[in-house]
C-alpha cells in the first residue's frame, strides 16, 4: 500500500477557506454572472410554451385557505397614502396612463362597479413560503380595454405608494400576463375590503407568477413600450435592488 | 456498440481478495458514463450549494398546499438567545429541537461575526446571503441536471447499459443475493466486474427514483409550472409537500454521495478514480 499524507484539520480548514473564496470569487465574477443570470433568457421562453397564454392557476375552495395570510413586504404607504386610508379612499382614484388612448382616473367605487372575479388561489413567495387566499376585483383586461392601449405599448407598470428608504415600489408584466383571465385589481381579499397591511385600496393578482410580483398599494398604471429608463430599468423594486428575475413565474 | 466488447463479462464473482498480481487493465466505464458523472459532479455541487442558499430564505418545511410562519413546520431551522444572553443555533424536527450552534441555525461569517443562517456560508452559493443569485445558479444549472439525466437514460438504454448493468435480475432480488452482498460489504470484499445487487440498488435508486424526484419537486415549486401542470402537485401533494421532498431528496442525495465516496475510499480509490476517468481500470489491481 502506499501510504497516504496525513492532512491536518488546521491544513483541511485552510483549504476549505481557499476554496470557498475562490468559489465566491467565480460565483460573482462579473462574466459567469451574467451568462447565469442569462439563462432567465431560457426559463422564460421554455415556460411560455409549456404553459400557453391562458393555463390557469390552480384555484381552490373555501376549506382549503391558509387559516392566517400572513402579510410580507411594506405594511403601509407613504403620507399621500396615509391621508387616503384614513378616509377609507374615498377620495382616492387609480391613474392609467402611458401608451393609452384614453387616461382613466378610476374611484374605488368605479372599480367595484365593474364586473368583478374571485378566485382563491395560492400566493407563492420568492423565499418558499405559501399561502392560500381569495381575492376578487375587476380583471386588468377589462380596465386596459376601457383605456385602449397604444400599438407600441408592451409593458404594464405599476407604480405603488410603498417605499423603502425612499425608493418607491413598482412592478410591471408583459401584455400576455396583463390580459390572462386571472389577472385582476383586487381591492377585496377574504370576503373583506383588502386590509391595509395587505396593500389597500388595490393590489395586483398575476396568478402564475411568484409574490414580488403581486404589486401592493397600487396607485397608477402605466401603459410602456421598454422598462429601460425607468427606476433602475430592470423592471421592478426587487429586480432593481436585489437582482430578483424579471419573469417571476419559477 | 462496438465499446460493448470491452466489457468483462459477469463470471461469478471476482473478488479484490483474489487477485494480488496486477493483471491487465480492462475496459470499466464507457464515455457516457464517465462524462455524465463529471458533469454531475459540478452541476449538483452547485445545485446542491445554491439549493441550501435558497432554503436559508425561509428555512421551514411543510406538508400539504399551504405553509407561511404561523403554520405549524414539521422541520424547521432557528437561532435564539438563552437567559445567560448567549446565542444559539438549532434544528426543530418533529417538535424536539436539536442545539447546533456553530453550524446549523447559527454560525460565523467570514469576518467571525455571528449569523442566524440555517445552513453556514462555507455549505451555500454564494457564501453569503443571496437569494436571487442563488436562484440564478440553480435554475441555470437545472438544466444540466434534468437534460443530462434525459441524455443519459436515453442513452443507456439505446447502448444496453440499463439492461447489462443496472437490470437487477430475479435471482438477484432473493433475500439470500442481497444477504451475501451484505456480509461482503462488512467484509470489505468488492465485486471488481460487475455492479453487486446493493450497488445496483443505490445506482437504480438515484437514477430513477430521487433525481426524477428531485426534478419533479423542483418544477412544482415553479408557480408558471403549477399552471402548466396542475398533475405536479396531485401527484406531490401540493406545493409545500413538494418543497419538503425536494429537501428529503437532497438528504437521499448526500447520503448516496458519501456511501458512493466511502466505498470509493474503501475498493481502491486511486483505480476507481482512474477507471472514472480513463475508463480503464486494472482487474483486480490494487492502486
Amino acid at each position: 500500500m502506499i501510504s497516504r499524507p496525513t492532512l491536518s484539520r488546521r491544513g483541511l480548514i485552510a483549504g476549505g477557506g481557499l476554496l470557498l473564496s475562490g468559489c465566491d470569487r467565480i460565483v460573482r465574477q462579473p462574466t459567469i454572472e451574467g451568462w447565469v443570470e442569462g439563462a432567465a433568457g431560457l426559463h422564460q421562453p421554455a415556460q411560455r410554451l409549456l404553459l400557453g397564454r391562458d393555463a390557469l392557476a390552480r384555484e381552490f375552495r373555501e376549506a382549503e385557505m391558509s387559516p392566517t395570510f400572513r402579510s410580507n413586504g411594506n405594511t403601509e404607504g407613504d403620507a399621500a397614502w396615509a391621508a387616503h386610508a384614513a378616509d377609507g379612499f374615498a377620495r382616492w382614484s387609480l391613474r392609467v396612463d402611458g401608451l393609452v388612448k384614453r387616461p382613466l382616473d378610476l374611484p374605488l367605487t368605479a372599480l367595484k362597479a365593474m364586473t368583478q372575479r374571485r378566485q382563491i388561489t395560492r400566493h407563492d413567495c420568492v423565499e418558499g413560503w405559501s399561502a392560500i387566499g381569495q381575492w376578487q376585483g375587476p380583471q386588468l383586461g377589462q380596465v386596459l380595454a376601457m383605456a385602449g392601449l397604444m400599438s407600441t405599448a408592451r409593458f404594464v407598470v405599476f407604480h405603488c405608494a410603498d417605499k423603502t428608504d425612499d425608493v418607491p415600489y413598482y412592478e410591471s408584466i408583459d401584455l400576455i400576463d396583463a390580459f390572462h383571465p386571472q389577472t385582476i385589481l383586487a381591492w377585496a381579499m377574504n370576503g373583506r375590503e383588502l386590509p391595509l397591511e395587505h396593500g389597500a385600496p388595490v393590489r395586483l393578482r398575476v396568478e402564475r407568477q411568484l409574490g414580488y410580483k403581486q404589486a401592493k398599494y397600487v396607485m397608477r398604471i402605466e401603459l410602456r413600450d421598454t422598462l429601460a429608463g425607468l427606476y433602475g430599468g430592470k423592471g421592478g423594486y426587487w429586480e432593481d435592488v436585489a437582482g430578483y428575475q424579471w419573469y417571476g413565474g419559477i | 456498440m462496438d465499446e460493448d466488447k470491452d466489457f468483462t463479462p459477469f463470471k461469478g464473482r471476482i473478488l479484490r481478495e483474489d487477485s494480488h498480481a496486477p493483471r491487465a487493465p480492462v475496459r470499466r466505464h464507457r464515455l457516457s458514463t464517465r462524462l455524465w458523472h463529471w458533469i454531475n459532479v459540478l452541476v449538483l455541487l452547485v445545485m446542491a450549494m445554491s439549493g441550501l442558499m435558497i432554503f436559508n430564505a425561509h428555512p421551514r418545511l411543510y406538508w400539504g398546499a399551504y405553509g407561511a410562519n404561523d403554520d405549524p413546520a414539521w422541520l424547521e431551522f432557528g437561532a435564539w438567545t438563552d437567559a445567560a444572553g448567549v446565542n444559539h443555533g438549532g434544528i426543530t424536527l418533529l417538535g424536539h429541537t436539536f442545539d447546533t450552534t456553530g453550524v446549523f441555525g447559527l454560525s460565523r461569517g467570514a469576518d467571525g461575526a455571528e449569523l442566524a443562517l440555517a445552513f453556514p456560508g462555507w455549505m451555500t452559493l454564494p457564501s453569503t446571503y443571496d437569494l436571487a443569485l442563488a436562484r440564478s445558479w440553480h435554475l441555470a444549472f437545472a438544466w444540466g441536471l434534468a437534460l443530462g439525466l434525459a441524455a443519459y437514460l436515453l442513452w443507456s438504454l439505446v447502448n444496453g447499459h440499463i439492461r447489462r448493468d443496472l437490470h437487477i435480475t430475479a435471482a438477484e432480488w432473493s433475500p439470500r443475493s442481497i444477504a451475501r452482498d451484505v456480509v461482503d460489504h462488512l467484509r470489505f470484499r468488492f465485486h471488481d466486474g460487475a455492479y453487486g445487487v446493493l450497488q445496483k440498488f443505490a445506482y437504480a435508486g438515484v437514477l430513477f427514483g430521487l433525481l426524477p424526484l428531485m426534478i419533479a419537486s423542483g418544477l412544482a415549486l415553479s408557480p408558471g409550472m403549477d399552471a402548466a401542470a396542475p398533475w405536479l402537485l396531485d401527484v406531490l401533494g401540493g406545493r409545500q409537500s413538494a418543497r419538503s421532498l425536494h429537501f428529503l431528496g437532497l438528504c437521499g442525495i448526500v447520503l448516496f454521495v458519501v456511501v458512493h465516496l466511502a466505498m470509493v475510499l474503501a475498493s481502491g480509490p486511486v483505480d476507481q478514480l482512474r477507471g472514472m476517468i480513463t475508463g480503464w481500470r486494472r482487474e483486480g489491481g490494487r492502486p
